[in-house]
């Protein structure tokens, strides 16, 4: 019983050098990482007593973590607005069917580029510096990360949108706000709703450990816990953080569903 | 009920519906500038944001290369390893969890949702958390990175993943199994064909994600260039976190744009 064999492939050299550039990158990415699989599992027993000391969850703690998170719900839906906020006419600057002078739309998509390549940590960081510690670092963090998420995903919309009726109302002769407001407005309204949602959803998770650097919100609590080995109450807050997100994402998702 | 029938009802209730969206969200954001502190912006918030200003303006060149392994040249080449070696374990460590949490025929339901639940639990488990534990098994540096970020990025990626399985063209497997094949020919012969390019333009995606979250991983001690940026903001010498952010941002559009363009000549 001989199997039918298939056509032979022709040698595709250019699948083993990627394979052969893989393999490289990956001997290279051990060596400057120090990567020892060895040293893990022999201290995988160090891993496993926090893993069961945060099982141990801490419920008397839970009634202090209420206020901490509802800060931080608050802290991402102000962050949230406002970064969708300043995103918006950002976007349809950068749309290259709004704004067709090139040079003006290069520029300013490449600093929304810039932006978006800034981790939020370090965002989180740099406020607390400014602003000093607290919910308003926090807040000016996520704005401006939501500036740079949302603001993509913004324009991207922007570019696929129906060019019929920005022609029909140019050649009728509205003017540029006429234009978005009539043309473009109807057509992306939902998209952008589901994008601020997304956007929100996402936010919710970053803002639980931008406390971490002082910028507010449960990530406060996240620190001093684990700053004091309390690993029980880490537990706890991972719990608590895990139950809001699913809650948000469960409602935003349904939110998204209705809407598109 | 005759007439109310006769009526049209849709466009009303539509508006009875955005009214009150509106109105709840409306609610939301108010209640959400409650409580927060208004905006008492440092006195010397001013000052401090000159002199960010002066220092991303004049960033300190000299910090580039020092030759003593803790500059930003080899900070930032760790981090790109600790975002490749990551992402890779991840991906290895993936591909149970996908097949585990994928939807498909004939299979119990509670596998999938349990699946996807897991799944969910390990997005959300805060990666700083996890790189923490990790630096206790491991000690600080890089190794911790390496493993924070390739346990963390299984959440994302299996379901990724899975996704690619959901949507998998089932014609092809029929086909191999109506020639005789068994299930492994159906596996090689029809599905890996098919998957294997959407696994590898998911983990490009993935490593792009990587490379940020590696890249900030050091701010809790586990190597990277996360580990000099804390240390500078914290020392506030602004011309250093000047050119570490600059060494960031080139080093993920780099990274960004390559990916991009592969996964481009992917699909």
């Amino acid at each position: 019983m001989t199997a039918p064999t298939l056509p032979k492939r022709q040698l595709q050299w250019r699948k083993w050098l990627l394979t052969g550039i893989m393999v490289l990158g990956l001997i290279w990415s051990i060596g400057i990482t120090n990567a020892n699989l060895g040293l893990f599992f022999k201290n995988f027993s160090q891993f496993t007593v926090i893993f069961t000391e945060m099982a141990h969850v801490d419920w008397s703690y839970a009634y202090y973590t209420i206020d901490p998170m509802i800060q931080t719900l608050k802290m991402a839906i102000i962050g949230t607005l406002i970064g969708s906020a300043v995103a918006f006419p950002y976007a349809l600057l950068v749309s290259r069917n709004i704004v067709t002078n090139k040079i003006v739309v290069g520029i300013f998509r490449f600093v929304l580029n810039i932006v978006r390549t800034i981790p939020d940590l370090m965002l989180a960081a740099l406020f607390v510096a400014i602003v000093g510690i607290g919910p308003v670092a926090g807040i000016f963090a996520l704005a401006i990360f939501t500036f740079g998420m949302v603001g993509k995903l913004f324009y991207e919309a922007v570019e696929t949108i129906d060019p019929g009726p920005l022609e029909a109302l140019k050649a009728a002769g509205a003017g540029r706000i006429e234009m978005i407001r009539f043309a473009v407005l109807p057509q992306i309204a939902n998209y952008f709703v589901s994008f601020v949602l997304y956007a929100f959803e996402i936010n919710v998770r970053a803002s639980t450990v931008l406390g971490y650097m002082g910028a507010g919100g449960i990530g406060i609590y996240l620190q001093q816990a684990l700053s004091m080995f309390r690993y029980d109450r880490v537990g706890l807050i991972v719990l608590v953080i895990f139950a809001v997100v699913l809650v948000i994402d469960y409602i935003s998702g349904k939110a998204r569903e209705v809407l598109l | 009920m005759n007439r109310s029938a006769s009526l049209p009802k849709a466009p009303l209730q539509h508006r009875w519906r955005n009214w009150l969206l509106t109105i709840i969200t409306l609610a939301i954001i108010v209640w959400s500038f409650t409580g927060m502190p208004s905006l008492e912006i440092k006195p010397n918030a001013w000052v401090v944001t000159k002199s960010i200003a002066a220092g991303l303006a004049h960033p300190d060149f000299s910090y580039v290369w020092t030759g003593d392994g803790e500059d930003l040249t080899s900070t930032l080449l760790q981090t790109l390893g600790i975002a490749f070696l990551g992402t890779f374990i991840s991906a290895i460590i993936s591909l149970p969890f996908a097949f585990w949490a994928a939807n498909t025929q004939h299979k119990f339901w509670l596998t999938t949702r349990s699946g996807k639940f897991v799944l969910t639990a390990i997005r959300t488990f805060p990666e700083i958390v996890l790189a923490l534990m990790f630096i206790k098994a491991v000690g600080p540096g890089s190794f911790a990175g390496v493993l924070a970020v390739g346990f963390h990025s299984v959440g994302m990626l299996a379901k990724l993943f899975s996704e690619a399985i959901e949507n998998m063209n089932n014609r092809a497997g029929e086909a191999v199994i109506a020639a005789g094949g068994n299930r492994l020919d159906v596996t090689v012969i029809a599905s890996l064909p098919q998957l294997i390019p959407e696994f590898v333009s998911n983990t490009l995606y993935r490593f792009e994600l990587a490379i940020r979250s590696a890249s900030i991983l050091g701010m809790v001690g586990a190597g990277g260039v996360g580990t000099p940026l804390i240390f500078a903001i914290q020392t506030r010498s602004w011309s250093r976190v000047g050119i570490i952010l600059y060494g960031i941002i080139i080093l993920v559009t780099l990274t960004d744009w390559l990916s991009g363009f592969l996964r481009k000549r992917l699909v």
